[in-house]
């Protein structure tokens, strides 16, 4: 029987396919916009949490920050407010064992390089062994940065493939031994560089043309000491967690530490540290939370399209009211009718629903491919879709189905 | 005499019960169907006649009266035994035929056995042999916007015989038919009646066709008038005309 009906409904509707689509397309639209932002939000998600990830959730960042923004106290920055290589070694003494070591990095600053027409924007920063080795580098030609080179401060550097392709438009090989000069403030640096790494899609880029994307420059850390004013004061560094100690807590600890012991008598800046764990948690907790309000604005359109479903099935029934009365007449039960367009309302929703799947996600994926992400399929999102349809499909179909059910045969036949 | 396939007694139906215009329509009618019988009702619009129709098919109730129907009684039943009974015991035959636009002569006539449940394999073999006794079988793939009026009214007589039913209720069938066609359908009924002992019963305003009938009923303003017998029942020479 419900087969049966099934067959029934899909001879019915394509008898009549302008008037199915018509009714169809409200919760095509529906659903191929909810479709495309689950889409465009998982494959937005998963990129910032892999690269976040990557970076490694035992992370630790401390920040110089203000200790208040009230006026009074507020002040530039002297170079006693900055941490400097004592303070390095007395935490390193306090927490031994619970961190891993000091990551450090100078940034020498951005700039163009030129060869002829060919361009590429560049960040040139020095990085100490420790922090080289949280930047989890490929290297696909020459050799990365050793500590040789960082004591006797060779003027090497690690540039990314995508730099190769701009400035020598060859293969990566083709880069070693050349060198890279660079200008950052009326001064010009240069550099021979001796390995190539991969450049990973940070997924902080998004909206940045390809073209226009700058990659980083890696040199040994003493180098950059040496190229910039005070290059034994910072106002950053990152601590790796060891093995079983929690990133969160220790953050805690180390903001304390560093706080009362270097910061005490400081009128005016204190440190501020948190660990990648946490912000892994935050940034999830705010994807979700711009997800779920796109959801909310693909579920209204649903919900209109619902309602010109419930629309077209009213005028539907009014329109057969005669065939229903030869129904009731031949012996369909009341429930026959009702299930009969319950069924009907939900195939055009069902139809409808995979419709907009379709064409969801080819939006979704093609909106993906140009925002620079990895777009795949979310199997959850396409589950609920397929069950939210059904279930409009019940809901906008039953009103319509139970007014045809309770019509009364008699009158049902004689209705002109 | 054959056996009592109909009983009604004493059925008396008014509308707008209870409100100052309560209007009785049926004032108390008694009628017994046999099993084999070719009965007509006839009266003219206002006699009571639909009414009467109503209630036989089972699509109304009466007020008040005993209705029995091949040994069920019918006048307690809820409204889904209500249209159990129809689907297994009465044939509708209307006079705007109502068949299921859109739908082949053949899914129309399997209609009323998917209400029945009937499985599928039984239901074609079924649809195919009535289509086939109607003379409609070659057109069986024909949607009801493809057949004339006439081959309309032989799919639903096809439709009306499937579940086997006590007895076929035709509502004036031959009503939108020009006068050539009508004959065929009488002539089918006829047929039916003869050859496969169908138990009909014909409601028409028209005295000639009534005539046809082995018994004719006269309705006039809810009250059973007369009752007197048709001059068809041996006279197999009138369908010759």
């Amino acid at each position: 029987m419900l087969i049966e009906n099934i067959k029934l409904c899909l001879t019915g509707l394509m008898a009549n396919k302008i008037r199915t689509f018509l009714t169809m397309l409200g919760i095509i639209i529906g659903i191929a916009a909810m479709i495309a932002i689950m889409t465009v939000s998982d494959a937005m998600n998963k990129s910032v949490m892999s690269s976040m990830g990557s970076m490694g959730a035992d992370k630790i960042e401390v920040f110089l920050t203000q200790k208040s923004y009230d006026d009074s106290t507020s002040r530039e920055m002297k170079n006693s407010d900055y941490f400097n290589d004592r303070m390095f070694e007395e935490l390193s003494n306090k927490f031994e064992g619970r961190i891993t070591g000091i990551a450090l990095s100078k940034s020498i600053g951005s700039s163009r390089v030129e060869n002829g027409k060919l361009y590429a924007n560049v960040d040139i920063r020095g990085l100490n062994p420790m922090a080289l080795a949280g930047e989890n580098l490929t290297i696909l030609s020459g050799r990365s940065i050793t500590e040789k080179d960082e004591e006797a401060s060779a003027k090497v550097a690690l540039v990314s493939d995508k730099y190769v392709q701009k400035i020598f438009q060859d293969d990566n090989a083709s880069a070693l031994g050349k060198e890279i000069e660079v200008l950052v403030d009326n001064k010009y640096y240069t550099y021979t560089i001796v390995g190539v790494y991969q450049y990973v899609d940070s997924g902080m880029t998004a909206g940045f043309s390809q073209e226009d994307i700058s990659t980083i420059v890696y040199i040994p850390f003493s180098v950059a000491q040496m190229q910039v004013e005070n290059g034994d004061l910072y106002d950053e560094f990152s601590v790796k967690a060891s093995n079983g100690t929690d990133p969160a807590s220790l953050s805690m600890e180390i903001q304390d530490y560093i706080n009362t012991t270097f910061y005490q008598d400081n009128d005016a800046y204190e440190s501020y540290s948190y660990s990648m764990k946490e912000q892994l948690k935050q940034m999830n907790a705010m994807l979700n939370t711009q997800k779920n309000a796109f959801m909310a604005i693909g579920a209204i359109a649903l919900l209109v399209g619902g309602i010109g479903v419930m629309n077209i099935m009213i005028v539907s029934i009014t329109e057969r009211t005669r065939e229903i009365g030869t129904r009731k007449a031949l012996g369909a039960t009341n429930n026959d009718i009702r299930i009969q367009f319950i069924i009907e309302a939900m195939m055009i929703c069902l139809l409808g629903g995979m419709i907009g799947i379709i064409v969801g996600l080819s939006f979704g994926i093609l909106a993906t491919k140009v925002m620079g992400f990895q777009g795949s399929a979310s199997v959850g999102g396409i589950v609920v879709c397929v069950l939210f349809s059904m279930a409009f499909g019940l809901f906008f179909g039953y009103y319509p189905a139970n007014k045809a059910a309770k019509m009364n045969p008699i009158e049902a036949l004689r209705y002109e | 005499m054959a056996e009592t396939i109909m009983r009604a007694r004493n059925i008396r139906k008014s509308f707008n019960i209870g409100t100052e215009n309560e209007l009785e329509i049926l004032h108390g009618i008694d009628l017994d169907i046999h099993k084999g019988e070719f009965v007509s009702i006839v009266g003219t619009s206002g006699s009571g006649k639909s009414t009467f129709m109503n209630i036989l098919g089972l699509l109304d109730r009466p007020t008040s009266g005993d209705y029995e129907l091949n040994g069920i009684d019918v006048s307690s039943a809820a409204d889904n035994e209500l249209s159990h009974i129809r689907n297994k015991e009465i044939g509708f035959v209307f006079q705007t035929y109502n068949l299921i636009p859109r739908t082949s002569a053949l899914k129309n006539v399997e209609l009323p056995m998917l209400y029945a449940r009937v499985p599928e394999r039984e239901r074609r073999e079924r649809a195919e042999m009535l289509l086939e006794l109607v003379g409609m079988k070659e057109r069986m793939h024909h949607t009801p916007d493809e057949l004339s009026g006439g081959q309309k009214q032989r799919v639903a007589i096809a439709r009306s015989l499937v579940n086997h039913p006590s007895m076929i209720l035709a509502d004036e069938p031959t009503g939108a038919l020009d006068s050539n066609t009508g004959r065929i359908v009488m002539d089918l009924f006829h047929r039916l009646h003869e050859e496969n002992g169908i138990t009909i019963v014909l409601i028409t305003h028209s005295n000639e066709l009534a005539e046809e009938t082995e018994r004719v009923i006269t309705l006039r303003d809810g009250n059973i008038i007369g009752e007197t017998v048709g001059k068809f029942s041996k006279n197999h020479d009138l369908r010759k005309h």
